[in-house]
């Protein structure tokens, strides 16, 4: 079967941008489809934005809901800055993938479902008393019911699969349909599967035939007026890739360490949804990087401390539950003074929560989750792309502070994807490790006088023998010391030295209105749908600012002046307001709070109404 | 990027000589006057010069109790952490910088309470470390609570009627976790002492030395078989590799009883004949069948083996992953970040 682009006689209906989610059975594939379908767009020069959002089991009982696992994927011809509120198109592959989503398509939007999916007990396992594609539950969508069981099974008909590998290969019929819709160039999926299935060549032939017909079905049957095409981004000057949040932080890790001269060890324990920064620094072998898999989280912070104290760009990855077990080594690396990068990948909370749903309800664990007073840095990626700048910038304060530093990113930023112009390597600066060697003078506690940082020094530098540890040490010879006198100047030096790294990072800027009615607050993986929220509001003319904070601990110089440029003040986070609660405290400012807790982002229509609430008040 | 933070080549200087003298910090030792860990303190400080190794490449790593104020009185370099935690810093030290000589300090609480998890990892990994567990059967630093190698009725502050827990066995464990080395010695037998520290730093990989340490204050005596100089002839069976096992000053030997697979004290004043039936010790035994005999052996029934039980060599973590690493370096090439970046789908926006 040779593919040409649509043989329909008119040409596709351009479109500005399309949200489309997929939608199936874990075991269905549909991240695979998502994912693909979203590398298309990205190749073909489209913004894009992705929402993968999946159950924690890894194969939930095939056909009841909890087993749902979707895949929002945005893309456009101009600038986007999340994965879009509502889907023009759902694709539910079955009865129970339907109910889950149905609810969020747009008025009018497309539904197209794997009819052959809808039987009896899948209807029964999905709470459907009747069969909603038959008795007119549907209507006022653009339904397109197609039994993709069925042309699946027809299309490899030919091939050795057993049954339930044909059936398998549906979600690349799916896809194929996709592409046929919205009239991408097919030649380069065909070459993608050819080399994902290199070593089973007919498991990459049936794949193959299975998108080849979904795509042909498409141009085939009269099911679809039309086709839709979204012309490529006026994206800046430069090359590009598509990113994920996690891969992003391991790129940048590795980064940092080159720039720093520096072997990069990481130490690590599987956790969702960090797991994958360790399995791309696992791969990264060849770039000098050593990664630690330890026996729990407790292990995998001490083996980091470990590694730093011998030399080593040290991080430890994990989240909520991971981070709670890192606090008593988070204390030790703050009172031994020396760089270590944790990175706390967000989900919902308290105790196991939601593992694979996001949340933002880890800052007062950064801030506060030790024992005395142990203040570290805490910084946060906004986006996908944003979070190999982080990794970097939260790498060179470590190294020139001698301190904790830790990464806040989420399970929303860390699994979705955007377009990233990627830096010329040249250009990313060099991090001075700055170790000592010289023994004259040389007293373990003595501080930089800019930056109140100590001396690093690794073991096996001749005549700098020194001893460390976690009981209180004298202010200059870090002896053991229980002076009343030490001990008050040691712990605010600790924290003035936290303090000081904001001479050393950007000032806060406010995007959007300068000074008027509403200053919209958010840190994090919010950045997007703020972004949106706020613009929406200066398109009606209302004088409304969006300020995003990358540093939480210290924050940025320059706020209190901020603050009061609004008449009001509204944080939105995904908790209950913890940040929020932290700005109320260090400034009076008598800020409001929008929050939301449900394990998904915002979307642009709740940040706009809030704030349409907030300035009428 | 380096791919470890190694700092000077080895060969690049022989280490300069150093005594016993160096050793000593300025920080006064703080351990309870007639405590067990004098003892241990004078014989590590006397073994580190015969090592070869250069002062500066030593590193003390401990975690807390008593033992491990350790690292505070040898003028190396050194760490006291946290409470169980000290094989996962040694770890994470070794494997970035894998010429140290790292000895890891210990007890009993630590080692095998709060961080049994992390001992049994170190210990499965081989990470080439030196481990001193010193074993006092008691919670010196929190004044006398009974330790997870006190026995059952124990009275201690914390279990006034006596402890109905029952205890864990640290060779038994370490064996469990297939430790390719290990030793036991008494804190007053500095010869033996020396001698184990000597043959725990030529092992590559994890050397676990159980030294059964007095707590002069809340246990005192509880290796009184083995530390009284007078009684120790009498009940501790040294193990010697290629050797019987035979103590006593000669009287006595252990057998196996191969159909219940238990040992018997054999007496060889009455039977000199059957010295031919004693256990012969073979410490790179790979079964480590014997090494579980030797570590069910106790006192009063049985005499207690010291000497090392257990010396396998077996690649040690540490090397595995650094040679790891360096073999796809030297198979795929050093990556650049040119083709770290471009290490996917990319195109050009122009
Ligand atoms: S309490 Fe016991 S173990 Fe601790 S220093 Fe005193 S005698 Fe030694």
């Amino acid at each position: 079967m040779d593919l040409q682009p649509s043989s329909k006689s008119s040409s596709p209906q351009s479109l500005k941008e399309v949200v489309i989610r997929f939608a199936g059975d874990s075991g269905d594939g549909m991240q695979l489809t998502g994912t693909e379908f979203t590398r298309a767009a990205a190749l073909a020069g489209n913004d894009i934005a992705t929402f993968p959002d999946f159950p924690a089991e890894i194969r939930a009982p095939a056909g009841t809901l909890a087993g749902v696992s979707g895949f929002q994927l945005h893309f456009a011809s101009h600038s986007i800055f999340t994965p879009g509120d509502a889907p023009d198109v759902i694709v539910a592959m079955n009865a129970a993938a339907l109910k889950a989503n149905l609810n969020d398509l747009k008025e009018g939007g497309i539904l197209i479902v794997n009819e052959g999916s809808f039987t009896k007990a899948n209807l029964k396992k999905a709470g459907y008393e009747a069969n909603p594609l038959e008795d007119g539950s549907l209507d006022g969508r653009r339904l397109i019911a197609i039994d993709m069981n069925q042309l699946v099974a027809k299309a490899l008909d030919e091939t050795e699969l057993s049954p339930k590998e044909v059936a398998r290969c549906k979600n690349f019929w799916a896809l194929g349909l996709m592409y046929w819709l919205y009239s991408r160039e097919p030649a380069k999926q065909i070459d993608w599967i050819q080399a994902k299935f290199k070593r089973k060549p007919e498991l990459a032939k049936a794949n193959i035939l299975a998108f080849k017909a979904g795509y042909a079905y498409g141009d085939a049957t009269e099911l679809f007026q039309e086709t839709f095409e979204v012309k490529s981004a006026d994206m800046p000057q430069g090359r590009y890739r598509r990113v994920m949040g996690n891969n992003a932080l391991a790129m940048g890790f590795v980064a940092a360490a080159n720039k720093a001269d520096l072997p990069l060890f990481l130490g690590s324990y599987p956790i969702t949804p960090a797991s994958d920064i360790l399995h791309d620094l696992a791969r990264y072998k060849r770039f000098g990087v050593t990664t630690f898999q330890a026996e729990d989280e407790i292990a995998a912070m001490g083996a980091a401390i470990g590694a730093a104290y011998g030399g080593a760009l040290a991080m430890a990855t994990t989240s909520g539950p991971g981070l709670a077990l890192k606090g008593e080594a988070m204390g030790l690396a703050m009172i031994l003074e020396l760089p270590v990068v944790v990175v706390n990948v967000q989900r919902a909370g308290p105790s196991t929560g939601m593992p694979t749903k996001t949340e933002q309800s880890d800052f007062l664990q950064a801030m506060y989750g030790r024992n005395g007073d142990c203040p570290v840095a805490v910084l946060a990626a906004k986006s996908p792309a944003d979070c190999f700048d982080t990794a970097i910038e939260a790498s060179r304060i470590a190294i020139k502070y001698r301190c904790p530093v830790i990464v806040l990113s989420d399970g929303y930023i860390a699994n979705g994807a955007e377009p990233w112009r990627m830096p010329k390597p040249e250009n990313i600066p060099e991090i001075d490790p700055g170790f000592r060697t010289d023994p004259e003078g040389y007293m373990p506690y003595a501080r930089n006088p800019d930056t109140l940082a100590r001396d690093w020094v690794r073991p096996g530098t001749p005549g700098l023998q020194h001893r460390v540890g976690g009981l209180e040490k004298d202010q200059l010879t870090g002896d053991v010391s229980y002076d009343p006198e030490n001990h008050e100047t040691m712990v605010r030096l600790r924290e003035e030295k936290i303090q000081n790294i904001a001479n050393d990072v950007t000032e806060a800027q406010v995007e959007g209105a300068q000074e008027g009615d509403l200053l919209v607050v958010g840190w994090g993986g919010t950045y997007g749908a703020l972004k949106q929220g706020v613009a929406a509001h200066l398109a009606q003319g209302n004088k409304v600012g969006h300020l995003h904070l990358r540093w939480l601990s210290p924050l940025p110089r320059g706020l209190e002046d901020i603050f009061k440029r609004y008449k009001k003040v509204l944080v939105c986070e995904l908790n209950r307001g913890q940040v929020w609660r932290h700005l109320r405290a260090e400034y009076l400012v008598p800020a409001e709070k929008y929050t939301k807790v449900q394990g998904l982002p915002f979307m642009v229509s709740e940040i706009k109404e809030a704030i349409d609430a907030h300035l009428a008040k | 990027m380096t791919n470890v933070a190694k700092i000077k080549e080895p060969a690049e200087q022989a280490p300069i000589p150093f005594t016993r003298k160096d050793m000593k910090t300025e920080n006064d030792v703080r351990w309870c006057p007639g405590c067990g860990d004098y003892a241990i303190l004078a014989s590590i400080q006397k073994t580190m010069p015969t090592l070869g190794v250069a002062k500066e490449d030593l590193v003390f790593i401990s975690g807390i109790g008593c033992s491990s104020r350790f690292p505070y009185y040898m003028n190396t370099y050194g760490m006291h952490s946290i409470h169980g935690r000290a094989p996962t810093f040694a770890t994470g030290l070794k494997v970035s910088r894998p010429e140290l000589s790292i000895w890891m300090v210990t007890g009993d609480g630590d080692g095998f309470s709060i961080g049994g998890n992390h001992m049994i990892h170190l210990l499965r990994r081989n990470v080439d470390i030196n481990v001193l567990l010193f074993n006092n059967e008691i919670y010196g630093l929190t004044k006398g609570q009974y330790s997870p190698t006190s026995e059952v009725g124990k009275v201690a502050k914390s279990t006034p009627y006596g402890s109905v827990d029952h205890p864990v066995n640290p060779m038994a464990i370490a064996m469990g976790a297939e430790a390719s080395f290990m030793a036991r010695v008494a804190d007053t037998d500095a010869a033996l002492m020396t001698d184990i520290f000597q043959k725990a730093h030529e092992h590559k990989g994890t050397a676990f030395i159980e030294i059964l340490q007095n707590c002069i204050v809340f246990n005192d005596g509880a290796f009184v078989q083995v530390s009284d100089k007078k009684q120790r002839n009498a009940n501790q069976v040294l193990l010697e590799h290629g050797k019987p096992l035979i103590y006593d000053d000669g009287k006595k030997g252990i057998a196996l009883n191969t159909d219940t697979m238990k040992p018997y004290i054999v007496d060889l004043e009455a039977n000199p004949e059957k010295t031919s039936d004693l256990l012969v010790h073979d410490e790179k035994d790979a079964t480590g069948m014997l090494c579980h005999v030797y570590a069910w052996m106790r006192h009063p029934e049985m005499p207690i083996p010291v000497g090392v039980f257990r010396a396998l060599q077996r690649p040690s973590y540490d090397e595995a992953v650094n040679a790891q690493r360096e073999a796809i370096i030297a198979k795929e090439g050093r990556g650049t970040l040119e083709e770290l970046l471009n290490d996917g789908d990319v195109w050009d926006v122009d």
